[in-house]
């Protein structure tokens, strides 16, 4: 394998949590809830997904132990902002002090063992296929995944009922109520679903990016994450090339170090955050343009009137 | 079963000042269960939390050390709520405050003068505020989220700090360790009570806290900061500035965290780390809602989560129970905080039935 092959594998194994985690935020988002506690069930996500690996011994039941973790976790979320309609921002921000607290907590018995690295898998014929086959068709699971749940979620957004009824209560959940859309269950659901995604995003970390548990092993992903979802303008295609953008920045600095270029680590290590600034400010300086892309409800309390 | 708010026509007095209470009782009960999953006897396990640290007077003064950083932090960040301004990268702004008041202990270590030490919490407030500043800037006049821009810039400062103290600051006689000089004598921010260890950033706090609580009570600027975080519509009309409001809510936090950083190193570490702060900005946060976002509340609250850093530590020693607990009490103790509020401006019933012909009456 080339050096340049390893770089690209690289990165696309560093965008992967990355396009999961914004994708369920930004189907929660375009539901109307804006949950800040991305990186908390991410995180989340992680520890049950090395901890279900290490006492299965299946990186598959791994990945199912981080799904669920990450959506009943997202459940707490929901039910303050949802039922009690607690303030979005700090709720969210709870979610992400609880999550990080609870898996140091959680994961502590796992700390230093050589954890189970999901394996590969090759397509037939396609894997065979120069530079491409083995970029794109020896991935594992959750790569697939990846692309399939962003094929997926734009079909259900743009092309299903369902999506149709989802943005209505996203933009206008006076409106989609009086249409009698069940604004507060179809939110619930949304939610659940940015859990599911974080948990798997999650699960990638542990179980493929680097095969073991460390505390906040998240390392700011879910926050780069929210930041995508803006970045995208609430399409879910773009993700993909957001995603990938950000997996470059932040795979750099480990190649920059390996070349040897005499640049102070930490400051390579701050790319990845520095970049994400610099993305928000060029996405977010029209205000008119922002104004149009985001859900119009979007972090506003809804109560039904009975 | 259902749950169903019916919202109230005037804010419950009872239950805004019930609430923290509550909050505080259900982490207690809580954290009792989870306690008793660990194996461990709920009662001992909690008076080694929570009563334990309080019964002498070297731990309180502990208590008081670590109360001072969250209190100021909070205070600042109450004005930054309260006006809607959600500036979450305190913790960076902690950072940046101790690196700047450090610069004279650090690079001018000769100069031994009285002016070192006011210089230096000078200095530490501006390095705050300057860095609160960016992200101030950006939602001012570029519409960027606060949100994110200042908590990326938490792990660009804690980078920073890294790379300092490895780097040029490093102590030159220090073996190699990743840490600063200790700071002389003139420079170190002294005890304020003789019993122990409580330093002058615990005054600092309580002022801060009066004061603020002060400019919210009773000045136009206190005013200005409620209108325009509960309707920036109607504090267009009254004539107030949103974009300046995010300019003075995000400098004074700025700031204030900036003075806790530059406290805690000279007042209790006495030289710069690799890490000097065990989250005390996201922590802040909490205590700023436990507060109730009221500055007096948020003295008893920088106490109580105090508290939970010395509960940690002593129930690590005494129990054996992972430090981690801190940050799960921490945690549960905000989402608590953050339901009980519901009670202040909703009636909640719960409602066993589905469907009833009561239902079909036009008349409810």
């Amino acid at each position: 394998m080339g050096i340049v092959e390893a770089i690209l594998l690289s990165v696309i194994t560093a965008a992967t949590p990355l396009v999961i985690a914004a994708l369920g935020e930004l189907v929660t988002e375009r539901s109307g809830v804006l949950n800040l506690g991305v990186e908390g069930m991410m995180v989340m996500g992680a520890v049950s997904a090395f901890a279900a690996t290490q006492i299965t011994g299946s990186p598959y039941l791994g990945i199912l132990a981080g799904i669920a973790c990450g959506a009943v976790f997202s459940q707490l979320f929901a039910f303050l902002t949802l039922t009690l309609v607690a303030n979005q921002v700090a709720t969210g921000l709870a979610l992400t002090l609880l999550g990080l607290g609870a898996s140091g907590m959680l994961g502590e018995s796992f700390l230093g063992i050589q954890g189970i690295k999901l394996q590969p898998i090759a397509i037939p014929v396609l894997a065979d296929i120069p530079v491409i086959g083995p970029l794109l068709f020896r991935q594992d699971i959750i790569f697939y995944l990846s692309i399939a749940l962003v094929a997926g979620v734009h079909w259900f957004l743009f092309k299903s009922r369902a999506g149709l009824k989802l943005r209505a209560v996203g933009d206008s959940h006076a409106s989609a109520h009086a249409l009698g859309v069940n604004v507060i269950r179809t939110r619930y659901l949304a939610v659940m679903f940015g859990g599911a995604c974080a948990g798997l995003a999650g699960a990638q970390l542990s179980l493929v990016y680097t095969p073991q548990w460390v505390e906040n092993m998240s390392a700011g992903r879910g926050w780069i994450a929210l930041a995508l979802v803006v970045f995208s303008s609430w399409r879910p295609w773009r993700l993909i090339a957001g995603g990938y953008l950000f997996g470059a920045v932040s795979i750099s600095q480990l190649h920059a170090q390996a070349f040897g270029l005499g640049i102070p680590s930490q400051l390579l290590s701050s790319l990845p955050y520095l970049a994400t600034i610099i993305v928000l400010i060029l996405i977010s300086h029209n205000r008119r343009t922002t104004l149009i892309n985001t859900p119009a409800s979007l972090g506003k309390p809804f109560v039904p009137d009975r | 079963m259902r749950i169903e708010l019916e919202k109230r026509a005037k804010i419950s007095t009872l239950f805004s000042i019930l609430s923290p209470f509550i909050a505080f009782l259900l982490m207690i009960i809580f954290g009792g269960i989870m306690f008793a999953l660990l194996g461990k006897n709920p009662v001992t396990a909690l008076y080694s939390f929570f009563v334990e640290p309080l019964s002498e007077v070297w731990s309180l003064h502990e208590l008081a050390i670590k109360a001072a950083p969250l209190i100021l932090i909070a205070v600042g960040l109450s004005v930054c709520f309260r006006s809607n301004n959600w500036n979450i990268g305190a913790e960076g702004q902690f950072i940046m405050g101790a690196i700047a008041g450090s610069i004279l202990p650090v690079v001018f270590y000769d100069w031994q003068s009285p002016l070192v030490l006011p210089l230096m919490m000078l200095m530490g407030m501006l390095g705050g505020a300057l860095f609160a500043a960016i992200p101030a800037f950006l939602k001012a006049h570029m519409n960027t989220n606060e949100i994110l821009t200042s908590l990326m810039l938490v792990y660009v400062a804690q980078l920073f700090l890294d790379w300092l103290v490895r780097g040029p600051w490093r102590n030159p006689g220090g073996m190699n360790f990743p840490e600063t000089r200790t700071f002389a004598a003139d420079a170190i921010l002294p005890e304020m009570i003789a019993s122990g260890r409580t330093h002058w950033g615990f005054a600092f706090a309580i002022i801060a806290a009066i004061l603020v609580w002060f400019m919210m009570r009773y000045t136009l600027k206190g005013f200005e900061i409620s209108v325009l975080g509960q309707s920036e519509r109607a504090g267009r009309f009254a004539g107030f500035s949103s974009r300046r409001m995010i300019w003075f809510s995000m400098l004074l936090s700025g700031a204030l965290a900036g003075l806790a950083g530059i406290s805690e190193v000279s007042g209790a570490i006495q030289q710069l780390r690799p890490v000097i702060s065990p989250g005390y900005g996201f922590t802040a946060i909490i205590v700023a809602f436990l507060g109730r976002l009221n500055p007096l509340g948020i003295i008893a609250a920088g106490l109580v989560l105090a508290l939970t850093y010395l509960g940690g530590e002593a129930a690590q020693l005494s129990l054996g129970v992972s430090d981690k607990v801190t940050r799960v009490f921490q945690g549960l103790l905000l989402f608590f905080v953050l339901s009980c509020d519901t009670l202040i401006h909703y009636r909640i019933r719960l409602v066993w039935y589905r469907f009833t012909a009561s239902d079909l009456d036009g008349s409810r």
